[in-house]
Formats: structure tokens, C-alpha cells, sequence
């Protein structure tokens, strides 16, 4: 058998049911999508609340991290 | 199956992202702010009558540099080590004999080139003074469409990798994965348009050092988040860990 770093000994870990993890993902998942919209792109292509105070928050964050901001 | 909860290890790895927030903010604070500034001396050296922050900004470039770069930063962190926890729930005992540690640096580093790495290299960062915003809808939709296309393409290779490994072994069944997914970024950087709105006397060295400090500020989030995120869910996922490592060190 190929597998590399991991003795073979070593015991496995059982993985995560997916139908547990499920209700999790969606909601999580689309929460912090949520958030990253707002650090990375609110009151930019799009806007949800008036003004730029968002924007102009997050500017700095949004060139460093590589988001377009204006 | 594995009867922990993905509340535990999610909130481990809210946390872990919060930490790997932290970090990013001090090496951006450090490295970004400076290149930040300068390219806004040039940009309100070169035209004064731009409208860009020039009539009573709302937020003072201190407050952007510190509490605003703080924000951004920590709310990233803890967006992205919630996705990456999610990611690590289905990638445990899924994607080898790992256990939770290796699992752990094994997704901060796949997410790490998968939403980070491979959309810089079509669409890298820009200081201000750098883009027109009047293109700034198609720039943001480029953006987000390279980082949806190469989170797919990576979920693509990852599940050709595990259709090929009984038969190939996990290391030419990674070889070949990974080819698959160059060959594939390759294509996609080739159809997709691109963007290039670098004014013509914009300093070419202040560029390529804005662009790295992302690298390093997105380098850093990951590896902060993987290193801490293996320990925390090491601890809740092997409470053992401790016995059985003193009665069989790495062998």
C-alpha cells in the first residue's frame, strides 16, 4: 500500500455522518457567507445598507485581503 | 460513524479562526498598512479632484489602519475557520489514515490554494489608486466566480483522487488529481477575461510588495488556523491522545 506519512498501525477515525452534519453546513455555511459578504463586498458591487460607512470600515481589510473595493 | 457532535468541533473552529484573525491582523498591521498609505499619497498626489475619501471621509484613515483593518480581518478569520471546520467534519477519516492534526493542515492547506491561491493568481490584489470603480461589479463578480469555479474544481480533483486511489495507490492517485486540477485552473485562467487597471506610472515595486503582504496576511491565516485547529480538535476528537502517544511514540 502507497499511503505515506501515517503508519498503518494507526488506528482510523471514524468518519462524521453526513446526514449529521448536514442541517450544520447549510446553516453555518450560509452564515459565514453572510459575514464574508459584508467584510468583502457590502456597499462595493452591491449594497445592502445606505451610505459607505461599511465600506470605508472595511477598506483597508478589503485591499489586503484581495477583495476589488473600488 | 463517529458520534461526535459538528457543534463541538465548529465552535473549535470558530475559535481557531478567531486566533488566525488575530495574526493576520498584526503581519497586515506590520506589512500592509505602510503600502496602504503609500499608494494613498500617490493616489491623491496624482488627482486631487478625485472623489475617493476626499469630502469629509466617514471614517478617518486611523481608525481604517486599526479598529476598521481589526474588524475585517477578525471577521474573516472566524467566517473562514467556521467554513474550514465544516470542511475538516467531512474531510476526517475520509480522506486517509490521518488523524485529526494531519487532517487539519491537510485542509487549511487545500483551502488555502483552493480560495485564496488560485484566484490571486488570475485576479491578484490591488492597492487603492489602483481600479476604476466604475468596473468595480464586474471585478467583484470575476472574483467571486474564480473562487466558486476553483472551490469546484478542487471538490473535482478530490473526488477523482478517491475514485483512483484503490486501484493506483494514494500517491499516484494524487499525482494524477493534482495534474487534473492544474490542467483544469489552467483552462479556466485562459476563458476567463482579464483585468489589468494599473495606471501607467503607478510604481511597479509598490505593487508587487502590496500583493505579496496579501499572500503573507493569507499564508498566515492558514497556517495559524491549521496549527491550532489540529490541537483543539485533537483534544475533543482523541481524549486518549495523551497515553496512547507516551506508550507508542511516532514510530
Amino acid at each position: 500500500m502507497a499511503h505515506s506519512a501515517v503508519p498503518t498501525t494507526a488506528p482510523a477515525v471514524a468518519p462524521i455522518s453526513l446526514s449529521a452534519l448536514a442541517p450544520w453546513a447549510v446553516f453555518v455555511g450560509v452564515l459565514m457567507l453572510v459575514l464574508l459578504y459584508l467584510v468583502g463586498a457590502e456597499q462595493g458591487a452591491t449594497a445592502l445598507f445606505e451610505g459607505d460607512t461599511v465600506h470605508e470600515w472595511m477598506h483597508d481589510g478589503r485591499h489586503l485581503l484581495g477583495f476589488p473595493c473600488h | 460513524m463517529n458520534p461526535i457532535s459538528p457543534r463541538v468541533l465548529l465552535v473549535r473552529g470558530m475559535l481557531a479562526g478567531l486566533l488566525a484573525g488575530l495574526a493576520a491582523f498584526l503581519v497586515a498591521y506590520v506589512l500592509g498598512e505602510s503600502k496602504v498609505d503609500a499608494a494613498i499619497a500617490i493616489e491623491e498626489a496624482g488627482h486631487a479632484a478625485h472623489d475617493h475619501g476626499e469630502e469629509a471621509a466617514p471614517v478617518s484613515r486611523a481608525l481604517q489602519a486599526t479598529a476598521g483593518l481589526g474588524t475585517g480581518t477578525l471577521l474573516y478569520g472566524i467566517a473562514l475557520g467556521g467554513i474550514a471546520a465544516l470542511v475538516f467534519c467531512y474531510a476526517l477519516g475520509r480522506i486517509g489514515r490521518f488523524g485529526p492534526r494531519v487532517t487539519a493542515l491537510l485542509v487549511s492547506g487545500g483551502l488555502f490554494v483552493a480560495l485564496n491561491l488560485v484566484p490571486f493568481l488570475k485576479y491578484p490584489s490591488n492597492p487603492p489608486a489602483v481600479g476604476d470603480p466604475d468596473t468595480v461589479v464586474r471585478r467583484t463578480t470575476l472574483y467571486v466566480l474564480m473562487i466558486a469555479l476553483s472551490a469546484l474544481l478542487s471538490a473535482a480533483a478530490l473526488i477523482l483522487g478517491r475514485r483512483l486511489a484503490p486501484k493506483l495507490g494514494n500517491w499516484n492517485a494524487s499525482i494524477i488529481a493534482s495534474v487534473a486540477f492544474v490542467a483544469a485552473v489552467a483552462i479556466a485562467y485562459a476563458s476567463l477575461p482579464g483585468i489589468n487597471e494599473v495606471p501607467a506610472d503607478f510604481p511597479a515595486a509598490l505593487i508587487w510588495q502590496f500583493r505579496l503582504a496579501t499572500l503573507a496576511i493569507q499564508a498566515t491565516i492558514w497556517t495559524t488556523f491549521g496549527l491550532a485547529f489540529g490541537v483543539l480538535a485533537e483534544r475533543v476528537l482523541t481524549p486518549a491522545a495523551a497515553p496512547r502517544a507516551t506508550a507508542q511514540p511516532a514510530s
